[in-house]
């Protein structure tokens, strides 16, 4: 009898120091708890350590590295370039995001065909791919740097208007389009807040935690794989990987980022 | 594979705070792929160590997150001190490396 | 298991050469192995046989026993918990979660002037009270809180 009564006093005491959250504003505050612990020991970091190594090994038919790549602020300036991203560039005369541009360092440097560079560029969680190694890199790169994506070229400008028109678009078979979810405040899937994207104050917190470490996955998941996989929820047709559409999509949303410092590749759910 | 194990230890005040990240996949066993039970496959010991003492000695399960981060304390040192971590796992594979004390 | 036997298990991996030698991988590790896993504490399949088998059978609750996680977790594939123990003399702090298959997820030893405290990230299959124990001079003090464990988003 005395164990049984010893046992009950302490799931009493349990359940006592256990206070589970009731309002919606403890769950708020549970969650945002979550997000801050699992980012403060998060194993990203590790991705953008791997990222650093592939930047600089030779590879590819001309066994070059990239350390040559421009990514907006000249051959090999690698820090600050992933909070100016999207921009112009003169040598392929289109606006790109940080994986397209990949791609055409890949291309130009390491001399791939662009086929052999977009052959694997979502990885799983036993064997990430090249592309989400090195974007955890140059996205690490811009750590503390705020968030400064010009729209003064004409190019830069159309393309920001572009993603905005798709941003609202409502397409594919469910009629759904971005805004659907993210452009009206107080959405909810499940437990978690919806961030209107066009909007800074959404765009600021949200934008900025890409590419991010999916904890679920194990996976670290970039902005092109984010944009691929709304694209499937939403039931439309999968993009190609850094599309016209999809680079104008990121483009709208890093705009309305703008002014958030960029606190390196983000920890998720 | 994501880069090896990463120690950052760094000085607060009175302690040294120690945080490794590793990548492993802390299989439990119990995932099905293709019908099929994925073996269980994870780290079972990890040692921390300073100057070349033997400060932590962990035994964990499959329950640990896949790519464990841990977090140790140890009371005073300085910087420069010498931070060794090494881990070994259920398959008899093990890893290792080691980082100053910023 | 009696207190003669996990000392001795406790101390076979706990010398330092030993430890260096395996860290170094210059040991067969499958034989140390053997006696440095606790293989019956963690095969236990409930909360009160992890206990037993880590010898805090007589755990009693404890303020000094600090837990700090999340109540609610987005994902329970990473629950993050951070434990500290005010005991005096704590030698090891182990984690207990009670619902999952196998509820002893570790137990870390401390010495040589290492503080007690311990973060890590833990899988909770579903929402369940998670335990710390924490040994000090023979005796054991524990802490519970509680994670409800949730599946986020889109499911994706």
């Amino acid at each position: 009898m005395r164990a049984l009564r010893g046992s009950a006093l302490l799931a009493a005491a349990a359940l006592a120091t256990a206070a589970a959250p009731v309002t919606a504003q403890d769950t708020k505050q549970e969650i945002q708890k979550y997000q801050r612990m699992t980012a403060e020991s998060s194993p990203v970091e590790l991705w953008e350590l791997q990222g650093a190594d592939l930047w600089k090994r030779k590879s590819g038919p001309k066994s070059a590295s990239l350390e040559r790549c421009d990514l907006g602020m000249g051959p090999g300036v690698v820090k600050g370039a992933y909070a100016r991203l999207p921009r112009y560039f003169r040598d392929t005369g289109r606006v790109q995001d940080l994986e397209s541009r990949l791609v055409t360092c890949m291309t130009t440097l390491q001399g791939l065909t662009e086929q052999e560079a977009t052959k694997r560029v979502f990885g799983n969680a036993d064997n990430p791919s090249d592309m989400e190694y090195l974007a955890a890199y140059v996205a690490g790169q811009s750590r503390g740097v705020k968030m400064q994506v010009s729209t003064k070229l004409p190019q830069e400008q159309a393309t920001y208007d572009l993603g905005k028109k798709l941003f609202f678009y409502r397409a594919g078979s469910w009629d759904f389009s971005c805004a659907s979810c993210h452009g009206t405040e107080g959405k909810r899937i499940r437990m978690q807040d919806l961030p209107v994207l066009s909007e800074p104050e959404g765009a600021r917190g949200t934008y900025t935690t890409w590419p991010g470490y999916r904890v679920s996955v194990a996976q670290l998941k970039t902005m092109q794989w984010r944009i691929n996989d709304c694209f499937r929820q939403q039931r439309f047709p999968e993009p190609a990987y850094g599309s016209e559409a999809t680079v104008a999509l990121t483009m709208f949303m890093a705009v309305n980022a703008n002014g958030a410092t960029y606190r390196g590749p983000g920890t998720k759910r | 594979m994501p880069g090896p194990m990463k120690i950052r230890a760094t000085m607060h005040d009175g302690y040294t705070d120690i945080r490794v990240l590793m990548n492993h996949p802390m299989e439990t066993g119990q995932r099905k792929v293709d019908g099929k039970p994925v073996p269980a496959h994870f780290i079972q010991n990890l040692t921390v160590k300073v100057n070349g003492k033997t400060v932590v000695e962990g035994q964990i399960s499959q329950a640990v997150s896949r790519n464990p981060v841990f977090s140790f304390r140890v009371k005073g040192g300085s910087k420069g001190d010498k931070v060794q971590i090494g881990w070994t796992d259920n398959k008899g594979e093990s890893n290792q490396t080691e980082a100053a004390v910023a | 298991m009696n207190e003669g036997r996990r000392v001795v298990l406790r101390r076979a991996g706990a010398t330092g050469a030993l430890a260096a030698a395996l860290a170094a991988g210059l040991l067969k590790p499958e034989r140390v192995l053997a006696a440095t896993w606790n293989t019956a504490a963690f095969a236990a399949k409930t909360p009160a046989d992890a206990l037993k088998s880590i010898g805090a059978a007589d755990a009693l609750d404890s303020k000094d026993v600090l837990i700090d996680l999340p109540q609610i977790a987005e994902n329970g594939a990473v629950v993050p918990i951070e434990i500290t123990s005010n005991v005096p003399g704590t030698t090891s702090i182990a984690v207990v979660i009670e619902k999952n298959p196998f509820p002893l997820a570790g137990q870390f030893s401390f010495m040589e002037g290492a503080l007690p405290y311990v973060k890590l990230n833990v899988k909770v299959g579903q929402s369940s009270v998670i335990r710390v124990i924490a040994e000090a001079g023979g005796k054991h003090y524990a802490a519970s809180k509680e994670v409800k464990v949730t599946i986020g988003g889109c499911g994706g």
